[in-house]
């Protein structure tokens, strides 16, 4: 059978705040060998229980297709949204990092004026480091960690993205 | 009243009473002792006393699929629901409600690698369709309520609860089953109308359409059973059924071409592949049914009706999907054929079962007995001849033998049939048949075995005995796990590792050491005599029938082929060379 070119979907799922919920839906990847590119999960509604997980992954449409149909069909998930198609794009998604950058010299200079295109924040410093805080859109994320790699990064930490809807519908 | 006072133990039986439940299959063991005085203490809630946790799940699972109902199972900790994991893998992949009660250490103690402790809902989380760690007495009536709701709303399945013993102990509030919702769980049961329309549309255009039925029809109910047998009646259909779809549709009716798949029938394999609409009701598309995927059904439009919708599109992609409850989906297109006021193309289908008739006249389940050993399709054949009158319940291990039932014995209405068909579990047949005899005490229940897997759960002898319990266990003994005998000589070089069955007891003095009867049989002419007095004598039989040891079972499509490239008998066997592909596939 001629193999569809994978594809990269952001799901939404909004699950009931019960013990052991996101065990079942990390067993579901790694049971059904479907990728995790990143997930994130918090309650999201204290009062009503609900968590909110997003999760990035990649496959054929058939195989993103079925990740939909069988986070659906877990008992205590609400609600499944496939944000990449759904919304036929129109979504927000952002990504924090912090990032730890270690240097002197040119390449001190040159890091904090990066941070300064790209608007990060220096939420630690020293004299022979920086801690960067930066938000954004997952791609410039990389981009930014890519050009703070030759000027001393020795330490990177990411949340894994977020992403909500455009517009004033609710998920 | 909502606030009775009682104990956590009284409390789980009080809540499967309520549901509806009279019997559970079960072993006691120290986390469970309090529940196990409970049960004691009461006349409500009938205990079966299995010898082992495994064929606690398969009696329940025999009891659910011969009733509809639910079944229900008690073990305790650690090993008690280790021993349990099996069956509910087995639950969970044909789909048959079980609600399965585990005992666990108390609350304080979990986490600390205690005695008997395991975790129960991490092991079970990937076996199960939900679990649940009550962790509160003041949970504990919602959870079983719950539990019992999940497992037999939208696809059925197990559902395991793991009772900690301080929880089993500590007296709370009863709530009945009336004042619990599930606060997010409702399965999509009524279809789609405007599927329904390109549904009926499509049917009615179809010059070679096919019916395929799987288990979903059954766990529908009744209703579903009936629905599917009016809609083949209009349409004029062939019907084709899965393992699991077995007397979904009376095996006797013209339209029935017999069970597809790997060691379906000719006529059902080749209307697969040549229809041109498929209707695919309460089936999945299993990889023993598909054949090659690239070569399965390749000009048919088809339809899908599953209630699951993680079912659609998994395996094979189809044209029109509809989630739905198969009963509800059924009614829906008949309804929309009536109103439409179609009729079935009656040239083309004409033309149709011309073809059809024309496989079906290559007879590939024909054998031919003769010479002084019994074949196993004539056993099995015979088996069926002596008990089609009779009020008769069917269940099977895995294996050779499971084929040759599923080819031989022909069912005309569903609930009669129980084999593991998605797990494939051997030891499955017999236990699953104690749950049918508790369930149908008057009715003859046979477990068709093999000797091999008949050895798997061969404590249940004990069960049997104490509850005297009539079930026939017909042994197809052949001395081989012969399904796997088979494999090695298609696929191995006939290098035959391991699967002799050497050491084998004597099946009549092991029967007799439980206080059941053992009849043996080698001879052909002895045969139809010796299963009248296995059927007529009122206790469990252990049938040991001695038949050759080289039969394969045929027809079959081996593994990587094509619906259209089936193998008819062993003179077929050197045409084809197995590919390296399928050599790769179980």
């Amino acid at each position: 059978m001629q193999q569809a070119a994978k594809e990269r979907r952001i799901f939404a799922v909004l699950v009931d705040n019960e013990p052991g919920v996101l065990a079942r839906v990390i067993g579901l990847f790694s049971g059904r060998g479907y990728n995790i590119e990143s997930l994130t999960v918090t309650e999201v509604d204290p009062a009503a229980h609900l968590s909110r997980i997003t999760i990035v992954s990649s496959g054929t449409p058939q195989v993103l297709d079925q990740i939909h149909a069988q986070l659906d069909r877990l008992v205590p998930v609400t609600r499944v949204c496939d944000l990449t198609n759904d919304y036929a794009g129109a979504f927000v998604d952002r990504e924090t990092a912090l990032v730890k950058v270690v240097g002197s010299g040119d390449k001190r200079v040159e890091a904090l004026r990066i941070a300064d295109i790209f608007k990060a924040e220096a939420v630690d410093a020293g004299l022979d480091h920086f801690i960067f805080q930066i938000t954004h859109r997952p791609d410039k994320l990389e981009r930014f960690i890519d050009l703070m790699r030759p000027l001393g990064l020795i330490d990177v930490c990411r949340t894994g993205v977020i992403a909500i809807s455009r517009g004033a519908r609710e998920m | 009243m909502t606030d009775e006072q009682m104990t956590g133990a009284k409390m789980v039986i009080r809540a499967l009473v309520d549901q509806g439940i009279d019997t559970i299959f079960g072993y006691p063991g120290g986390a469970v002792l309090p529940i196990y005085d409970a049960l004691f203490q009461q006349n409500n809630l009938r205990h079966i006393l299995v010898r082992h946790e495994q064929a606690a799940v398969h009696a329940a699972e025999g009891y659910a699929r011969s009733t509809g109902k639910i079944g229900a199972v008690l073990v305790t900790s650690g090993p008690g629901a280790t021993n349990a994991v099996t069956g509910l893998t087995d639950a969970l992949m044909d789909s048959i409600p079980v609600i399965c009660l585990t005992g666990q250490v108390a609350t304080h103690l979990i986490g600390n690698d205690a005695f008997q402790e395991a975790d129960t809902t991490g092991i079970t989380r990937p076996c199960t369709k939900h679990n649940y760690l009550v962790k509160s007495i003041e949970d504990l009536p919602r959870i079983l309520h719950e539990a019992v709701y999940v497992a037999t709303h939208g696809r059925p399945g197990p559902v395991v609860v793991d009772l900690p013993k301080d929880v089993q102990q500590t007296v709370g509030s009863y709530v009945s089953p009336k004042a619990v919702v599930h606060r997010s769980y409702r399965p999509k049961t009524e279809p789609d109308a405007e599927a329904v329309q390109k549904a009926v549309a499509l049917l009615s255009q179809a010059k070679q359409p096919i019916i395929y039925a799987g288990g979903g029809v059954i766990n529908a109910g009744q209703e579903a059973s009936d629905l599917l047998y009016k809609l083949v009646k209009k349409t004029g259909a062939p019907i084709t059924n899965t393992l699991m779809g077995l007397g979904c549709y009376p095996a006797s009716e013209p339209e029935f071409v017999g069970m597809l798949g790997m060691h379906g029938t000719y006529e059902a394999n080749l209307a697969m592949y040549n229809c041109d609409v498929m209707l695919c009701v309460g089936a999945r598309f299993d990889d023993r049914v598909t054949g090659r995927l690239d070569a399965f059904s390749p000009k048919s439009k088809k339809i899908h009706i599953d209630i699951d919708a993680s079912s659609i599109n998994k395996n094979v992609l189809v044209d029109l999907p509809i989630v739905a409850d198969a009963g509800r989906a059924l009614a829906a297109i008949l309804e929309a054929w009536e109103a439409g006021g179609h009729s079935a193309d009656a040239e083309a289908m004409g033309d149709w079962w011309t073809a059809i008739e024309g496989w079906r006249e290559r007879n590939c389940l024909g054998f031919r007995q003769e010479g002084e050993v019994i074949k196993p399709q004539y056993a099995i054949k015979r088996l069926y001849e002596l008990t089609k009158d009779r009020d008769c319940y069917i269940t099977t291990e895995v294996g050779q033998h499971q084929m040759w039932a599923a080819q031989f014995i022909n069912f005309e209405e569903p609930k009669r049939w129980m084999t593991s068909g998605g797990l494939g579990t051997m030891g499955y047949g017999f236990p699953a048949a104690i749950g049918v005899q508790v369930a149908h005490p008057e009715s003859l229940v046979i477990d068709v075995a093999g000797e091999a897997s008949i050895l798997m759960n061969i404590q249940e002898l004990s069960t049997v005995a104490q509850y005297g319990l009539p079930v026939k266990i017909f042994v197809v003994n052949n001395q081989w796990m012969g399904m796997v005998r088979q494999w090695q000589e298609l696929l191995h070089g006939g290098r035959y590792s391991e699967s002799y069955s050497d050491s084998l007891p004597d099946f009549v003095k092991l029967a007799e050491s439980f206080g059941a009867v053992g009849i043996v049989c080698d001879k052909p002419e002895e045969l139809d005599q010796k299963i009248l007095q296995m059927i007529e004598t009122p206790k469990p039989v252990i049938f040991d029938c001695r038949v050759s040891p080289d039969e394969n079972c045929f027809p079959m499509i081996p593994s990587g082929a094509a619906h259209y490239e089936m193998l008819l008998g062993p003179e077929d066997e050197a045409a084809h060379e197995v590919s390296e592909e399928g050599k790769l596939l179980v």
